[in-house]
């Protein structure tokens, strides 16, 4: 599967997560970004075939801090039937979910990786996932956004 | 016999799979329209196999007995292999930080029953409706016995 991730805006903020009394100031990442992908064909021929029931995409960053080795956070995902349109024509998403980092590590990351994969759902069998090929680097800013640009 | 090469099996899969619960039935529509009330998950629990997003896993939360299948979200994983992790179900609206225990916040490798690997469609509902209604249950394992009785070599 061919997929361009194009993205358009990033920042971030330290936001202030109420767990229990504590408060904790943890990295909050906006980004914004296009998905262009053909999702006929992958590797191996074509994807949607017989005994495909659904695949489940989504969009994920990749990232490592001082806190965590290894962190991942899917920031956008879809269902897609068999049937539905294979082709993504997506502009100006916005994450489905909150970009929280365990801590502050997004603050000068310049290291996010984003990447497309997706979840083949059969009728009857293996569950395998799949990476799409390439991926998009994401540099967060040194500093934080003292206003919500959303 | 049948119950002895039955017990052996399942306890062959246990140990392949590094699982308790090789085999668990899915029990909502969480996860619709990827999978059904009903329908059978085949679970693996290899320590080595590490945990990332996208996968679908199976997890008991602390001091409840149902397990929950649902797709992980968020990791957060350190050097030394310690990870805490976020889930959600494919039809839900939100995560799943409201199911878990009260203060946690997170999920964790010992709250693991298994990754699914591969699924077939329907086939639990019999243990659904056997669970549902205890007549059918009865019913169901006094035709086995019958038929372990009549085949008795």
């Amino acid at each position: 599967m061919r997929y361009v991730v194009r993205i358009t805006y990033v920042t971030h903020e330290r936001e202030i997560m109420r767990k229990d009394n504590l408060v904790e100031r943890s990295d909050l990442g906006f980004i914004t970004f296009d998905i262009t992908a053909d999702i006929l064909n992958g590797k191996n021929g074509f994807i949607f075939d017989w005994n495909v029931k659904q695949l489940f995409l989504y969009l994920s960053a990749e990232y490592s801090t001082k806190n965590n080795a290894l962190n991942q956070v899917v920031l956008w995902d879809k269902i897609m039937l068999r049937g539905d349109n294979p082709r993504l024509f997506l502009k100006d998403m916005k994450s489905k979910y909150f970009f929280f980092d365990d801590g502050n590590g997004l603050k000068g990351n310049r290291n996010v990786t984003l990447t497309l994969s997706w979840n083949v759902v059969p009728n009857a069998g293996i569950l395998p996932l799949v990476t799409g090929s390439g991926h998009v680097s994401v540099p967060f800013p040194d500093t934080y956004e003292t206003t919500k640009s959303y | 016999m049948i119950v002895s090469s039955a017990l052996m099996i399942w306890k062959g899969l246990m140990v392949v799979t590094g699982s308790e619960s090789p085999i668990v039935v899915v029990l909502s529509g969480s996860m619709e329209p990827a999978f059904h009330r009903g329908d059978l998950l085949f679970l693996t629990n290899r320590i080595e196999d590490p945990i990332r997003v996208g996968e679908i896993v199976v997890f008991r939360i602390e001091g409840r007995e149902i397990p929950i299948v649902h797709r992980v979200l968020k990791i957060h994983e350190k050097q030394n292999g310690d990870i805490k992790f976020l889930t959600k179900g494919d039809n839900n609206a939100v995560d799943d930080r409201g199911l878990y225990k009260r203060g946690q916040h997170w999920l964790e490798k010992k709250d693991v029953v298994g990754r699914a690997r591969g699924f077939v469609p329907y086939i639990g509902i019999v243990t659904i409706l056997m669970n549902d209604y205890p007549k059918f249950k009865y019913a169901v394992l006094f035709l086995l016995g019958l038929f372990v009785l009549v085949h008795r070599e």
